[in-house]
């Protein structure tokens, strides 16, 4: 591991389409990873949460506004910056090994080096009894630790997470955050988090950016003071509890907004479905 | 065809011991029966029909009977001339096939990538594909130097376009979040060609090489009735000109067979080139 990165977003704005359809995703924001933390950003669904990630990873051109990692401007995909999708991302034709070892074999590192890495890695996430196997025999949460090692694989100095446990259940969800933890205190490399999930930002981050409903702002910024390891009872304390009604009142409130705004400018047949399953609960 | 049918009896006899201790299979053995009856129904009305020369507005007056054929082919099998057919029309068929496959693969996978290409070459191949490949035959002969070039080229014809557009097809289903996992892992453009692109659209590569196989065979009979000098195809024509019916029929069933066989070399390479595919 080659350390961690600084990643910095300054005024960043991204429009979709184009002329009359033209929509701003995203406005004005700005947030930072210092080396070395677990920052998480939520927001209501639709917020933009996935652009500035995919903005980050180089996937797209901010429209304006600066996007950069250790003071230099992202012009694309890079194996520094691992990434992990919130859909199943594993290659089915590799078996767990050969995806892991992926990322190496682009750097053109030799078969033995490349095999004791990634079997390394897949012992730390437990899954290395499953090297051999092709991804199709593995459960959602393995294929996911799976995911999670292939971007470690490289030595990104950030990794960039897209809701990468939104499609598991609630136990499995629980677990995957113990292992990332752990995986992440063995790189301590700089980690940028989306979720919609509270808990899981406050169980998993050094800080939480809120956005608001689109276009997405940072609403704001909390600190998560609370001591690391951090182990699942830290759920019940006070710090923890305190935190979370914090944080759901301040997406409740974009939520509604996010709602208000759609059932009152868009019309009915061209509302998002998931914008309104996102209303947070009561 | 004959040696299909010689094998069935062992392959139950080979299923028998493993499968009786276990709950016996009754739906397996319902088909084996059932399919065992079925082409044994099939010969026993050939055998009726011709035997009896029945005629009843068709006429089976002349049709050979199972028997004539089956003593025909005891006799074709070591003739060194109808050996010969048999292996031309195997060679013109791999010949066509592999140059189809060989060029129709990467084609679809350009044209699937990159629009430019797309839009650059499929109007004219469009324009071109609705022609069957038997109605390239005089016009193949005219182009091509030797009667053996027109033939495969024909053969090439028929299997190029199923496997060029379900290449082009599967490349369009490639789920672009493996692509975008590849290139975050460091892939160029070269290394997702190989180890994503490749690997992703070879299902369906498989399907137009199953489809490209059939009609290639089509193609190839064809061409080698109407243009061929040697071939299975020339050999059954041949046989109606000079009345031997019973090589009709045995050219018959060795074009069958011959597509049985190579349709079974499709899947068997299709399995072996994608262990993780179940469904192969």
């Amino acid at each position: 591991m080659n350390g961690a990165a600084h990643v910095a977003v300054r005024d960043f704005a991204l429009d979709y389409g184009t002329g009359s359809q033209r929509m701003a995703a995203v406005q004005d924001l700005s947030l930072e990873v210092k080396p070395g933390e677990f920052v998480s950003l939520i927001g209501p669904s639709g917020c933009g949460k996935s652009t500035v990630l995919n903005a980050l990873a180089g996937f797209m051109q901010p429209t304006r506004g600066l996007v950069q990692v250790d003071g230099a401007e992202i012009r694309g995909p890079s194996p520094d910056r691992g990434m992990v999708f919130q859909q199943y991302s594993l290659f089915p034709w590799m078996t767990v090994r050969q995806n892991v070892e992926f990322g190496l074999k682009m750097k053109g590192i030799g078969a033995t080096e490349r095999q004791r890495t990634a079997r390394t890695l897949l012992s730390l996430a437990g899954v290395l009894a499953f090297e051999n196997r092709y991804p199709d025999a593995l459960s959602g949460g393995m294929k996911q630790r799976v995911g999670i090692v292939r971007a470690l694989a490289t030595g990104p100095r950030v990794l960039l997470m897209d809701e990468p446990f939104g499609a598991l259940d609630s136990q499995t969800r629980a677990i995957m955050q113990s292992i990332l933890l752990e995986l992440w205190e063995a790189s301590r490399i700089s980690v940028l988090f989306v979720t919609h999930d509270i808990d899981e930002a406050i169980f998993l981050s050094d800080r939480i950016y809120v956005m608001t409903a689109r276009p997405g702002r940072i609403k704001a910024e909390l600190a998560v003071p609370l001591e690391r390891p951090r182990t699942p009872d830290l759920a019940g304390s006070a710090g923890f509890l305190q935190l979370r009604s914090q944080l759901r009142e301040l997406i409740r409130e974009e939520s509604l907004k996010a709602m208000g705004h759609e059932v009152g400018a868009v019309p009915a047949d061209q509302r998002f479905g998931q914008d309104l399953a996102a209303v947070a609960p009561p | 065809m004959h040696g299909t049918l010689g094998n069935l009896p062992a392959v139950t006899a080979a299923l028998a011991p493993q499968r009786a201790r276990r709950a016996v299979p009754w739906a397996t053995l319902r088909m084996l029966a059932l399919g065992l009856a079925s082409i044994a129904l099939f010969l026993l009305a050939w055998h009726l029909l011709t035997t009896h020369r029945v005629v009843a507005h068709v006429r089976f007056t002349n049709v050979p009977t199972p028997q004539a054929v089956l003593a025909r082919a005891a006799l074709a099998f070591r003739d060194p001339q109808f050996q010969m057919n048999l292996l031309i029309s195997c060679r013109r068929i791999g010949s066509g096939f592999l140059l189809a496959t060989a060029l129709g693969v990467p084609l679809g996978m350009l044209m699937g990538r990159w629009r430019l290409v797309r839009e650059a070459v499929l109007p004219a191949l469009e324009l071109l594909r609705p022609i069957p490949a038997i109605a390239w035959v005089p016009i193949s002969i005219m182009l091509w130097p030797t009667n053996e070039e027109s033939i495969v080229f024909i053969t090439f014809l028929g299997s190029f376009f199923p496997i060029l557009l379900n290449t082009l097809l599967g490349m369009q289903g490639v789920d672009p979040i493996l692509v975008r996992a590849a290139r975050c892992l460091g892939a160029r453009e070269a290394a997702l060609f190989r180890e994503i692109y490749l690997p992703a659209v070879l299902p369906q590569v498989f399907t137009g090489l199953a489809v490209g196989m059939g009609v290639a065979w089509v193609s190839l009979i064809a061409a080698e009735m109407i243009a061929g000098q040697y071939g299975i195809g020339y050999f059954t024509w041949e046989a109606y000109s000079l009345v031997s019916y019973a090589d009709i029929v045995l050219g018959m069933a060795c074009i069958g067979a011959l597509g049985l066989l190579s349709s079974a070399l499709v899947r068997l390479a299709a399995r072996l080139a994608m262990p993780w595919n179940r469904a192969a």
